[in-house]
């Protein structure tokens, strides 16, 4: 396509020329609605909703049990999360997708799809976050309240999913729905292992048309969207959560607590 | 040690020892409540009032001798713990409501999940309690919206809703602006008139005056002086009584 002559930069759906600048709109547009990339976004976001459904069930437990009295459970929990955090994603998608064929043959068959394999792997490496994330919010509950619900004769099981899971996860919601974003992101990574998501898409239609700012430009509006999907939905879940909460942050009274555990104010 | 021989005592802890890691915190405490009594329990910080009567309902556990509520002897098992934690009402120091329910759903929480109760009735009893401490309008209210004496009064009807025979009181109004007091002592004066047996914990010489059958005065550990809030507050007998005493009324 040859570059318009005219330099000025306002834009009319043309090849536009900002001095050696060229952008092509209306294959951008195109790029936006089509097909391929909205395809490769459904399987952005079920891979994202997959991983951190099954990442924060699991997570619920994991982060309580980590201020768990006795010291293995605490010792192979903290492991895990020190493995986790500390191995590139990267290296946890090739070690499944590669790896794991080679140790299990089970694994060598058909269904074991890349789809699969980037939700194994960063299921692993979400319950690592996320579990560190609960961990931090259920410790940051005031003890009274187990008290509070102890005496009441209530069980620890009801004491934990009716007293402590609910503040612990208002608690937690920021830093939740931050992980998630980054989550989203991070699927990005299966490229690697030819998981036709977003960024795969991206690269294929970029291999064939050489079109580079267009394509990427296209797959950043999809990410932009999908966290700004996210963003909103976090700012929903914290005002429903902050119930009862928001017009004052003690519990307690105005005076200086002197009670550990509890801020002082 | 002065008992109450009427009636069966409804809590009686006979030679209660507790230990924090090294330093023992109860030094074979004896006490015998009767169904209908009032006890008072004061004494200097440190001197073991707080965890005695935390023992009572088992959130802290005593190490050597024997705790009995109606009877019942509390030992490590758990369906021991609960079934004495049904008959026994606790307020604490700082109210502990939980701050996500409303103050309808701080006083039907247990009745729902602990008794059973359906939602309606849970709801209707509640509100019984909630008129009886004056905050009925309160309701619909979150423990935040609440003055500190408004939350205190919340959390002596949640521990009323389990319907309790004994209710313990661990410085009900030790975390309260001094206006506040006054409407959690009327409370509590009500509940004793009422014939509820109680055992609090308290600086509140007042309060003890007028409705203490007894009050025990406690000083590392043990049980230094009890009987009738006249004799203790008139005529101490234990020096440390005295020094207690009078740094308390200066």
């Amino acid at each position: 396509m040859a570059p318009s002559r005219r330099c000025d930069p306002h834009i009319d759906f043309k090849p536009v020329n900002w001095g050696s600048v060229v952008f092509d709109f209306n294959l951008f547009a195109e790029a936006v609605l089509g097909k391929p990339l909205a395809i490769g976004a459904v399987i952005t976001i079920l891979l994202s909703l997959a991983v951190s459904g099954v990442s924060l069930a699991i997570s619920l437990g994991i982060g309580a049990l980590a201020t768990s009295h006795r010291r293995s459970v605490r010792w192979t929990i903290s492991s895990y999360v020190w493995f986790f955090r500390g191995t590139p994603g990267l290296l946890v998608l090739l070690v499944i997708w590669n790896g794991l064929p080679q140790l299990v043959p089970a694994f060598r068959a058909a269904w074991f799809s890349p789809f699969l394999a980037a939700f194994i792997a960063l299921t692993l490496i979400e319950i690592a976050y996320l579990s560190e994330i609960l961990r931090s919010a259920y410790s940051a509950i005031d003890p009274g309240q187990r008290e509070g619900a102890a005496a009441l004769g209530m069980s620890r099981s009801q004491t934990f999913f009716l007293v402590i899971l609910p503040q612990a996860f208002r608690v937690a919601v920021p830093n939740l729905i931050n992980e998630l974003i980054s989550l989203v992101k991070s699927t990005s990574l299966a490229t690697i292992i030819s998981l036709k998501e977003l960024m795969t898409v991206t690269q294929f239609a970029i291999a064939t048309s050489f079109q580079f700012l267009e394509w990427y430009g296209a797959a950043l509006v999809y990410y932009l969207v999908i966290v700004s999907v996210l963003t909103v939905l976090q700012h929903r879940i914290e005002r429903r959560l902050s119930r009862g909460i928001a017009s004052s942050k003690s519990t307690t009274t105005g005076r200086p607590d002197p009670v550990p555990g509890t801020q002082p104010s | 040690m002065t008992t109450n021989q009427q009636t069966a005592p409804i809590v009686e802890l006979q030679k209660v020892s507790k230990w924090f890691g090294e330093s023992q915190v109860l030094h074979d405490v004896d006490l015998a409540v009767a169904d209908g009594e009032k006890v008072v329990v004061c004494g200097p910080s440190g001197s073991g009032k707080s965890t005695l009567i935390r023992c009572i309902n088992h959130l802290e556990h005593h190490q050597q001798g024997r705790i009995l509520v109606d009877g019942v002897e509390l030992t490590d098992q758990t369906r021991r713990i609960d079934t004495v934690r049904r008959e026994v009402g606790m307020v604490f120091q700082h109210f502990n409501l939980f701050p996500h329910l409303t103050v309808l759903e701080n006083c039907t929480l247990a009745m729902r999940w602990v008794r059973r109760m359906r939602r309606a009735d849970a709801d209707e009893l509640a509100m019984t309690f909630l008129k009886r401490v004056q905050l009925s309008q309160k309701a619909a209210s979150y423990p935040s919206q609440l003055s500190g004496g408004q939350k205190q009064r919340v959390a002596i009807a949640r521990a009323l809703c389990i319907n309790p025979r004994v209710m313990l009181f661990d410085e009900p109004t030790s975390a309260l602006d001094p206006e506040m007091i006054k409407e959690v002592l009327d409370t509590m004066v009500e509940l004793a008139r009422d014939g509820m047996t109680m055992i609090c914990v308290t600086h509140e010489l007042g309060f003890a005056k007028n409705i203490a059958d007894r009050v025990i005065f406690m000083d590392v550990g043990r049980i230094v002086e009890s009987g009738p809030p006249n004799s203790i507050f008139s005529a101490p007998t234990h020096e440390r009584t005295k020094r207690f005493l009078s740094q308390l009324l200066h």
